[in-house]
């Protein structure tokens, strides 16, 4: 495998020759954060363009075709139409509380995606507690959310953000126990050991069934976090117009947009990452040829094939399942996935401690 | 003059804190207010990651950010029944004297005890503490180690949920 930091270490090494440490550093961290910046709205144009493809695809329609090759240009258009757009400024609300909103949902949103490892050597944000890092940010957006419902002044605005923030934290609790499941098999909260450690095997198949049932769980509980799919209870258009972005216009909505479904592909990376072995090619212990034929197919290849077929399988969810009821929400969370996740904790600890894992 | 990259974060984080500290308490609006904290913990917390206890700044993003603040402002959506108006009360005069005296002298006490005494060199100390040794302190029973203090905050947390759940029961 190509290993990433050599680059960067080189082009560490270059910048300290004309500036001080510090300011080699500071010069650093201003590219990391425009790299990562353009690769959050790349991403989010490549998704939107997916979910109309596959929603069209799911309705037996096809999905925009005219403009450019397969309807590609359509999204350029898009995006233009909506920088262009203009920002409404409500009349009785907290407006700074309601311009402020969408910006801190996308500053969670841009955490968590920090923490991803793209491939080897390529990743930014990599503490020793780098899953619960990514949880804890994740926990942010939240916030952005419930400040927005409050400040449009709108009661659906109020009441999608209030829908939104207690299927929000109870989900929470699903995502941090199957996570926890998996941190107890790896024995590590780091992206890139857990990463490096799936090189004899990926997770989901080293821990057999409690990895399975923490997959499906964390699967379920990440769409419901992402309030997409089943779980689009917090804007449902038919009562509630949008929920809480229905007072935001042009960018400010395009924010809340962006990062509704760049928060559908950092849980499916972050899955991928740590139940698929994220960069990790698939290898299979014994069959050293085929590993290294695996090899040859670059780490960042494997991480976004993974990640976008796990956006697929959410996105086919999404498409096939009626809304859920607010009630029906709830009581799925704390009626069934709590507890599956609990007992799923106790069986993996079991299964860590006395090794029956392969 | 030599200014190292850690010294600006940290102005720039300590300016955070005053500046957002003070306007918590000024404002007259409480979700604002809560907003305005929101930004003191997240500075308090960028400081950790500067210190490089990088799990003490989760704990704070998760616990205080994620956990703290999102209660402030779900009880302040839940409870305040003016809308847009809820501004404060006007608070009394003696009141705001007695504040004001009590706050003097906090300050006066803090900054006694910060210039008298005598700290460590101090050392930015890179790298970071293992995940084990937290863990194994928290959860251990040997000098230094925190085990009864972790059970006992565990029945207080166990106690405040099934008191919430009495409450909340109107049966």
């Amino acid at each position: 495998m190509f290993d990433f930091s050599i680059v960067t270490s080189s082009i560490h090494a270059w910048l300290s020759e004309y500036l001080s440490q510090g300011l080699a550093i500071f010069v650093e961290c201003v590219a990391v954060g425009i790299g990562i910046l353009a690769l959050y709205a790349i991403i989010a144009i490549i998704m939107i363009y997916m979910e109309r493809k596959v929603c069209a695809a799911f309705q037996c329609r096809i999905g925009p075709v005219r403009v450019g090759p397969f309807g590609l240009f359509q999204l350029i258009a898009d995006v233009i139409k909506m920088l262009i757009k203009e920002i409404i400024i409500i009349s009785h609300s907290d407006k700074f509380l309601y311009n402020l909103a969408p910006y801190v949902v996308i500053v969670g949103s841009v955490l968590a995606f920090a923490c991803l490892p793209i491939s080897q050597g390529l990743e930014i944000l990599d503490f020793n507690i780098g899953v619960f890092f990514f949880l804890a940010v994740s926990s942010i957006g939240v916030i952005g959310i419930l400040l927005a419902g409050w400040s449009s002044n709108n009661k659906f605005s109020l009441i999608g953000a209030m829908r939104s923030g207690s299927q929000m934290i109870s989900y929470e609790l699903s995502i941090g126990l199957s996570v926890l499941t998996v941190v107890a098999l790896a024995g590590t909260m780091q992206f890139s050991e857990i990463v490096a450690m799936q090189s004899s095997g990926w997770l989901l198949f080293k821990g057999h069934i409690p990895a399975v049932i923490a997959f499906v769980v964390y699967l379920i509980a990440a769409n419901a976090e992402c309030n997409r799919g089943p779980f689009d209870l917090p804007e449902a258009e038919s009562e509630l117009t949008a929920g809480f972005h229905t007072e935001y216009s042009g960018m400010h909505f395009g924010l809340f947009y962006v990062a509704e479904f760049v928060n559908l592909f950092i849980v499916s990376a972050f899955a991928a990452t740590v139940f698929l072995g994220g960069w990790m090619p698939f290898h299979v212990s014994g069959l050293d040829g085929f590993n290294r034929i695996m090899d040859y197919i670059p780490g960042a290849l494997w991480f976004f094939g993974k990640s976008f077929f796990l956006v697929w399988v959410l996105m086919w969810i999404k498409w096939t399942f009626p809304r859920l009821r607010v009630d029906q929400i709830l009581q799925l969370e704390w009626k069934y996935l709590v507890p599956i996740g609990l007992v799923n904790l106790s069986i993996m600890a079991l299964c860590a401690v006395f090794g029956w894992h392969f | 003059m030599n200014i190292s990259l850690d010294t600006v974060i940290f102005v720039v984080l300590a300016l955070v804190i005053i500046v957002f500290s003070v306007l918590t308490v000024t404002t007259t609006r409480i979700l604002r207010a809560a907003t305005y904290l929101l930004f003191v913990l997240f500075a308090a917390a960028g400081i950790y990651f500067q210190l490089n206890y990088s799990f003490l700044g989760a704990v704070q993003l998760m616990v205080y950010v994620g956990g703290i603040i999102v209660l402030y402002v779900f009880s302040i959506l839940l409870t305040s029944s003016r809308n847009m108006d809820d501004r404060t009360v006007k608070v009394p005069q003696s009141r705001f004297w007695t504040g004001l005296i009590s706050a003097a002298v906090g300050f006066v006490i803090c900054a006694f005890l910060i210039l008298k005494n005598t700290f460590k060199e101090q050392v930015f100390e890179y790298g970071e503490v293992k995940m084990d040794v937290i863990g194994k302190n928290i959860l251990g029973m040997d000098k230094f180690q925190y085990l009864l203090p972790f059970e006992l905050m565990g029945l207080l947390l166990l106690a405040c949920v099934i008191g919430a759940i009495v409450i909340a029961r109107k049966r």
